[in-house]
């Protein structure tokens, strides 16, 4: 069995994490992996604990969904709460600082996501793919340019462009953040 | 053809647009409403019909009028509007209309759980109607293999005169994978059987050689009756026993004697097994999954996967136990298909892993299972 990297992005309905998690998994085929992509959601359409999970590998995936997660993001506080559990124990935990207030671990990552979503779009609703150029670009699981090319074929007509600002976003602050690691 | 992302439910458009399908009535719900969303869009441009009917029971009316209208048709639903098409779906069983019913399964009883997935409608598939009947049922295990018996099952109820049920569920249904679809001439599409007899020699459920008569559409000058009760060769109602007697042989007959282009199923790693997984749908996914990792622990664990689970492949099943001690079914519902492999597998150990609370089957749990079946040695 070839090496799972499994991905579960959470938060609230309405907050884009399916699309995001679709995205993601578009971006995974154009740079040639396997992918599955599932979703969890209540009956209603908006707000309720909603997630998506993208399991990407090199070999055929038979079960399709997270068993224990290598990143987490969430965007929500109910999201933290409900998933931290299913963490792998180095996983990487991606929080939203502007909605998550408690973290379940100190090695928790907190990051305004919906700030520098209304800094680079002037719309917090572009936090999620804010939040995919973030997580990818921390990563690396997933090369920039195919998530360019696959946020621009989702994004909803005339959108592709502050959705691009949005993603290139999430890659600086990225950058920055590895970089002030290695001091 | 390249690859790309798509959802079970898409593929289950896909495959049905693929197989020649050109009417889908239906009535939307969750997890089935993909499937409509779009063939509303696809139909209309392959000069093909969509209707959104005003219940199930008119949308599985809609489905059988238009078979007979020479379309091969089709609807998707799930749980609650399975149960309310079960009526009709005697109807096209003993009239022999053509037709393919999907059901995206989510956990019942009643409406259930809308977004979660279940095979709990495995029994109702086979009995949901009354009466003896025989009946086709494919589940498919991933996006592609939505696509792949899709089309079988339109190719089967055409050449059987039968409706085929697609039972997938919800995880299936929504599930996004990296699939590749078969080119157009890679794919096998079966048409139904006419006739050339002129209209005074048709007889719409003539005994033939093959058991499958030929099937003429309304309207293209042929008279015939169709009713739901029991009916002579020339399809009026009938209550004699030397008409109703080879009726029920012969429907029976022309399903059991093509086992082998209905059955369809996939081993893995059986030849040297102790144990054998049996699993279908997604809960596949989860076994299939379980069995690798058992493998490379050293357990001699085999894995039998059925995509036909109506009628059951008894033999098949019955062939795979005959080395083993143990085999283990793991199904989104309380045990049902549980229930037949037990009927055929004789003094083997049976072991359930059950799950009817809307969540997966998970690979650990199969692999518990596995464990528990050494220890009974």
């Amino acid at each position: 069995m070839g090496e799972r990297y499994e991905i579960r992005l959470a938060g609230t309905g309405g907050q884009g994490m399916i699309l995001a998690g679709i995205i993601l998994a578009e971006a995974a085929i154009l740079d040639g992996k396997n992918v599955t992509q599932t979703q969890s959601y209540g009956p209603e359409a908006r707000g309720g604990a909603s997630r998506s999970e993208v399991v990407l590998c090199d070999e055929e995936i038979d079960y399709p969904k997270v068993i224990q997660a290598d990143v987490l993001l969430c965007m929500s506080q109910e999201a933290c709460d409900s998933y931290f559990h299913d963490l792998k124990q180095h996983g990487l935990l991606i929080v939203d600082s502007d909605n998550v207030e408690r973290t379940p671990t100190s090695r928790a990552l907190g990051v305004p996501l919906a700030r520098w979503a209304e800094e680079a779009t002037g719309r917090q609703i572009t936090a999620s793919v804010v939040a995919l150029g973030f997580l990818t670009g921390l990563t690396g699981i997933i090369s920039r340019a195919s998530m360019e090319a696959a946020v621009k074929a989702r994004a909803p007509k005339g959108t592709a462009e502050i959705n691009l600002k949005a993603l290139a976003m999430g890659f600086e602050q990225a950058e920055r953040f590895l970089k002030s690691r290695r001091g | 053809m390249a690859y790309r992302l798509m959802q079970g439910d898409e593929a289950c458009a896909e495959g049905a647009i693929a197989a020649g399908c050109r009417f889908f009535a239906g009535y939307p719900i969750t997890p089935a409403t993909d499937i409509s969303e779009v063939l509303a869009r696809r139909l209309p441009q392959v000069g093909g019909k969509f209707i959104q009917m005003e219940d199930e029971i008119a949308s599985m009316a809609a489905v059988i009028g238009a078979s007979v209208g020479g379309a091969k048709a089709m609807t998707a639903t799930s749980g609650p509007g399975f149960s309310l098409m079960q009526e009709n779906i005697g109807y096209a069983a003993m009239a022999e209309i053509p037709c393919v019913v999907v059901d995206v399964q989510r956990a019942g009883p009643s409406t259930g759980l809308p977004t979660n997935p279940s095979q709990g409608d495995v029994m109702q598939a086979r009995w949901g109607t009354h009466g003896d009947h025989p009946i086709i049922v494919l589940s498919p295990s991933s996006v592609r293999e939505t696509f792949d018996l899709t089309v079988r099952a339109f190719n089967m109820a055409e050449k059987y005169r039968t409706p085929v049920i697609l039972l997938m569920d919800e995880m299936i249904g929504h599930l996004r994978e990296k699939v590749e679809l078969p080119p157009p001439e890679k794919i096998e599409i079966v048409e139904r059987v006419s006739t050339s007899v002129p209209p005074e020699w048709y007889k719409a459920y003539e005994n033939t050689p093959s058991d499958v008569p030929p099937m003429i559409s309304f309207g293209e000058g042929y008279r015939y009756h169709i009713t739901g009760l029991f009916h002579d060769e020339r399809g009026f109602p009938t209550q004699r026993l030397d008409e109703i007697d080879p009726w029920i042989a012969r429907v029976f007959r022309k399903i059991e004697r093509n086992l082998r282009d209905i059955l369809i199923y996939e081993t893995e790693l059986v030849e040297d097994a102790e144990v054998v997984v049996i699993a279908y749908g997604a809960t596949a996914r989860s076994a299939r999954h379980a069995v690798k990792q058992a493998r490379q622990r050293g357990d001699r664990v085999g894995f039998l996967r059925l995509s036909t689970i109506w009628p059951f492949p008894e033999r098949k099943v019955e062939e795979v136990a005959e080395r083993i001690h143990s085999v283990i079914v793991p199904e989104m519902n309380l045990g049902q298909l549980a229930l037949e492999v037990e009927r055929v597998v004789g003094r083997r150990k049976v072991i359930r892993v059950c799950k009817a609370n809307g969540e997966m089957v998970e690979p650990r749990e199969i692999l518990e299972a596995i464990e528990g079946a050494g220890r009974w040695l």
